[in-house]
């Protein structure tokens, strides 16, 4: 029987009410009194030089408060990386600066030249357009090989090249490589491309600053996923401003996917502003805007290949990536192509030797950061493509060769730099086998033959590393921050119980999954347990949510705080019944005495904690409020299979996604109907990615799709109903709930299952195509047809 | 600056507008009613769809000053006094058929419009009907089985996990 409450349980959403009634609170609801709008002027050209900019017409415009040029920012700290990653020589990444406003040169289409701020919105916008400004065109760089090429155009002109850094994990020998590829009895090669994507969470971003001059307070209120990572990184980085003085707000937000993780110009200009026009300042992007300034993700070109002895044993895996960084390097681009993705290119599989080559790139293009598994599902992509290929080439059923390689014995240490602690990926392809109805696809395809269709079925496993992460690992590999999360619990004198959270909820449900945590620790209504979120004011210091950590990370640390609670309560409870405290049990929400018919309640217990008449005061301190910060011993590793089942039409080259499969082990689960939530939507992403996404600029640097016209996401009717099993459980060996989060697996998982299938349907209608680049269109599938 | 009136959920507001002001921007700046969002500015998202007189309408493609007279419905109106959540409301909140909740307001309103027109629609009709609302959350699964589900329609077969 399904449980009805606490761990395992799936309670509505709490959250939903508000979202449901048209309540929510987002952050462009928020009217600050007295507010200015901000409208940023921003390039509409990929590089140039800027030789003239004057404001004075502009600043004659009615309505116009100030306005803000790079000049006002000089002295100000720039937009920091928060990763140094070192290339195979030992030395540090190129890092150019990044300064809030553009000085003396623009880099990309849509980097901020002005700001206007001004009484109304459309007044800044108005004025904006009275700015003259003298640019002179220089050459853009948008193609990573150019780019790098001597003699290339310099996107900085005060770094050695366009080159951030040459990175190489795994085996650094060369020659040991190539003689393991000399070596093999087979070798498979795939050239391809992770196309560039925007995240487009629903609601643009949005930054609202206020000061007050009584206090020298500032609050920022943003569409962030991870407020004290905003506050430190403007405080310590940009503005210079006391940490204790700035209070950061991260109300209800519109999905992140990422995109949201990362520290802005457009937060720490509206913090400045609001001081320095002493009044609030409000900016929201359109979505346009959204387009030219929000982080994009991926754009990698690879070069994979993968040698195989005369058994099909994987023997060898060698990667050379060309990783887009755009323009500057935004808060955690330089780990996505190294630390995120270079250490998953071992997969599932028990690959001896493993080679993986990225060279990062600077273009005149929007910056490119993390997106939804970020990195994961690059190297996802990569492999689970190759592996597929190899199979063909080989003559085998490509889920008996994944078989034949998976992984089977845990811990396991991957050549890459990982420690695998538990996983079974035969049992989470064994349930997929069964969810995806393997056994029918002849008789499925035979139909849509009959129908004048090709119909393939696509299969890949996944695996990630999620949790992230633990502090001293990702220190040595160059991360600027700590990777912890923590939790305040707080008990009322009543009983009820505010926990207040470092992790951030955009759409992941912790209102209502947290609570069930706590909860049952202790044995009370989940009703009586409130999650506060989101605002540093409130809050411990702790890092948000993203990389499918907020359960395994966060979520750890609440349960050592409430850990920390129910010892303490028990010792209160011990007093109140004149017993030892190691012969109290709590059950129920119950505290009682091992052995006797001795109990007191938890209302009790918390009632006497705040009002200790009988209280051991020489022992313990009044009051119940425990914090705990807890920091992973390594990450979590997610992993599982998806099959995908496409129908594609010949004449064409239209691919319909007829059934999509989903078996996941995410280790132990709190709320299934959230964790299902979650991976529908990934799948939902990782369809987009596969059919229908594509990031385009043009050769001067014009971003040819920048709304909702232009870049294709998918629609209700491109997408099936999902079938998602998640009964394949290993539970995670370090952490105490054995979680191991699932916001990001859909998302990694699903585009080599799509793609899989499409070239297995083109071989199945005698069409030997390799491989065809996402997004998998019909114009690019006829071609392949037809070329 | 033009006055423009209108009946908003039942009630009669008015306010001074500019021309370009749109009827998405008058309900949230003027009227501060922000259960009503702004996801794109192409028309495409659906996330500020409303009824006027009854029809779907994206409320960012039509100017305040066309709604004088209308009869206007946003989300804020569709609970029952009693703060109670409609059928749909309430399907959304059974099935998950919301994460962020930035969409939901305009998936509210387009699926009230469908069950108008169309009182037991098929998965296919839900999924066609839809193509004006994006959502990014869900993958649209729990979406599609809330509304048919709030149609009275047995979704239980549907896969859950």
């Amino acid at each position: 029987m399904p449980k009805d409450s606490g761990i395992g349980a799936s309670p509505k959403r709490r959250e939903d009410v508000r979202f449901l009634t048209g309540a929510g609170n987002y952050t462009d609801d928020i009217n600050v009194n007295g507010q200015a709008y901000v409208h940023f002027l921003r390039s509409d050209v990929a590089h140039a030089k800027i030789n003239g900019l004057d404001t004075s017409a502009a600043e004659a415009m009615p309505g116009v408060v100030r306005i803000f040029t790079g000049a006002d920012f000089e002295g100000v700290g720039g937009m920091p990386c928060g990763w140094q990653v070192t290339d195979r020589h030992g030395d540090p990444m190129q890092e150019p600066p990044h300064p809030i406003l553009a000085q003396g040169k623009v880099r990309h289409v849509g980097d901020p030249i002005a700001a206007v701020v001004a009484d109304s919105a459309e007044q800044a916008r108005d004025a904006a357009e009275a700015i003259v400004l003298d640019l002179e065109e220089l050459p853009a760089v948008v193609n990573m090989k150019a780019a790098l090429e001597d003699g290339a155009t310099k996107v900085h002109d005060d770094l050695t090249s366009n080159l951030c850094y040459d990175w190489v994990l795994g085996e650094t020998d060369d020659a040991a490589v190539q003689k393991a590829f000399d070596d093999a009895a087979h070798v498979t090669t795939l050239e391809l491309t992770n196309q560039r994507l925007v995240a487009n969470p629903m609601e643009p971003r949005v930054a609202v600053g206020d000061y007050n001059r009584g206090t020298d307070e500032h609050t920022l209120y943003t569409t962030s996923q991870n407020p004290h990572v905003i506050r430190l990184l403007m405080c310590a980085f940009v503005l210079g401003l006391p940490e204790h003085k700035v209070r950061v707000i991260a109300p209800d937000v519109g999905g992140g996917f990422g995109t949201k993780i990362f520290h802005y110009a457009e937060e720490a200009f509206c913090t400045f502003a609001a001081k320095a026009c002493n009044r609030p300042v409000k900016w929201t992007a359109s979505r346009s805007e959204a387009f030219l300034s929000d982080a994009q993700g991926r754009d990698h070109v690879t070069k994979i290949e993968l040698a195989l002895d005369k058994d099909n044993n994987f023997t060898a895996l060698r990667t050379n990536t060309l990783a887009n960084m755009g323009a500057y390097l935004s808060t955690f681009s330089s780990s996505v192509p190294t630390w995120l993705h270079g250490t998953l290119m071992a997969g599932n599989y028990k690959t001896p030797v493993i080679q993986v080559n990225v060279k990062a790139v600077f273009t005149t293009t929007v910056p490119v950061d993390a997106y939804r598994g970020a990195g994961r599902p690059e190297a996802t992509f990569q492999l689970e493509r190759v592996i597929d290929k190899a199979a063909r080439e080989v003559g085998v059923d490509p889920v008996a060769l994944r078989r034949q390689n998976f992984v089977t014995e845990f811990p396991y240490d991957t050549p890459v730099a990982l420690t695998y602690d538990t996983g079974d990926y035969n049992g989470t392809m064994d349930k997929l086998e069964v969810a995806a109805d393997f056994a029918g696809f002849a008789a499925r395809r035979a139909e849509s033959e009959k129908n004048g269709k090709l119909r393939g079925l696509g299969v890949n496993c996944y695996i990630e590393a999620c949790g992230i992460a633990p502090s001293n690992v990702v220190g040595m590999l160059g991360a600027r921050a700590g990777l912890y999360d923590a939790a305040t619990v707080r008990v009322n004198a009543t009983g009820s119980i505010s926990v207040m959270v470092g992790a951030h909820s955009h759409g992941q449900g912790h209102e209502t999954a947290f609570p069930q945590v706590v909860a049952e620790m202790i044995g009370i209504d989940e009703s009586q347990v409130e999650i506060v979120h989101g605002d540093t004011s409130k809050i411990p210091f702790g890092m948000g949510t993203y990389g499918s950590r907020s359960l395994a990370v966060c979520g750890s640390a609440m349960v050592r705080a409430t850990e920390k609670i129910i010892n303490k309560a028990k010792k209160i409870a011990a007093h109140l019944m004149e017993a030892s405290d190691a012969d109290i049990e709590l059950k129920d929400g119950v505290f009682s005495v091992a052995g006797t018919d001795k109990s007191v309640a938890w209302g009790d217990v918390t009632l006497t904690a705040y009002v200790p008449h009988n209280f051991p005061l020489e022992d313990i301190e009044p009051g119940l409020e425990e914090t705990a910060f807890y920091d992973p011993a390594n990450f979590t590793y997610p992993a599982g299979a998806y099959a995908c089942e496409v129908e594609v039409d010949p004449e064409t080259g239209k691919v319909t996604i007829e059934r999509f499969a989903a078996a996941d082990d995410f280790g132990n689960i709190v709320n299934p109907m959230i964790v299902d939530g979650q991976v529908h939507g990934g799948i939902g992403q990782g369809i987009g990615q596969a059919l229908l996404e594509n990031c385009v600029y043009d050769d001067s640097g014009q971003l040819l799709s920048a709304s909702y016209m232009d870049y294709a996401m998918p629609r209700a009717d491109d997408v099936p109903f999902y079938t998602v099993d998640h009964s394949s459980q290993t539970p995670c060996t370090h952490n105490p709930l054995g979680v191991k989060g699932c916001g990001e697996a859909g998302a990694i998982g699903s585009p080599p299952a799509v793609v899989n299938a499409v070239i297995d349907a083109l071989q199945s209608g005698g069409k030997d195509v390799g491989h065809i680049d996402m997004p998998v269109s019909p114009a690019r599938v006829w071609a392949a047809m037809n070329g | 600056m033009t006055q423009v009136s209108m009946t908003v959920n039942g009630k009669a507001v008015s306010g001074d507008v500019e021309g370009r002001t749109l009827l998405s921007s008058f309900l949230r700046d003027k009227l501060g009613m922000t259960g009503t969002h702004v996801g794109c500015d192409t028309s495409q998202c659906g996330a500020c769809v409303v009824h006027v007189d009854g029809a779907a309408v994206k409320s960012c493609t039509m100017l305040a000053l066309e709604a004088e007279g209308a009869s206007v419905d946003t989300i804020e109106g569709q609970a029952a006094a009693d703060g109670s959540l409609n059928a749909i409301q309430q399907a959304f909140q059974d099935h998950h058929g919301l994460q962020c909740g930035f969409c939901t307001p305009g998936m509210v309103m387009s699926a009230a419009a469908l069950l108008k027109e169309n009182p037991k629609p098929s998965e296919s009709d839900v999924r066609e009907y839809l193509e004006g609302n994006i959502c990014r959350c869900t993958g649209y699964h729990n979406i599609v089985k809330a509304i048919m589900a709030a149609s009275g329609q047995d979704v239980s077969a549907i896969a859950a996990e």
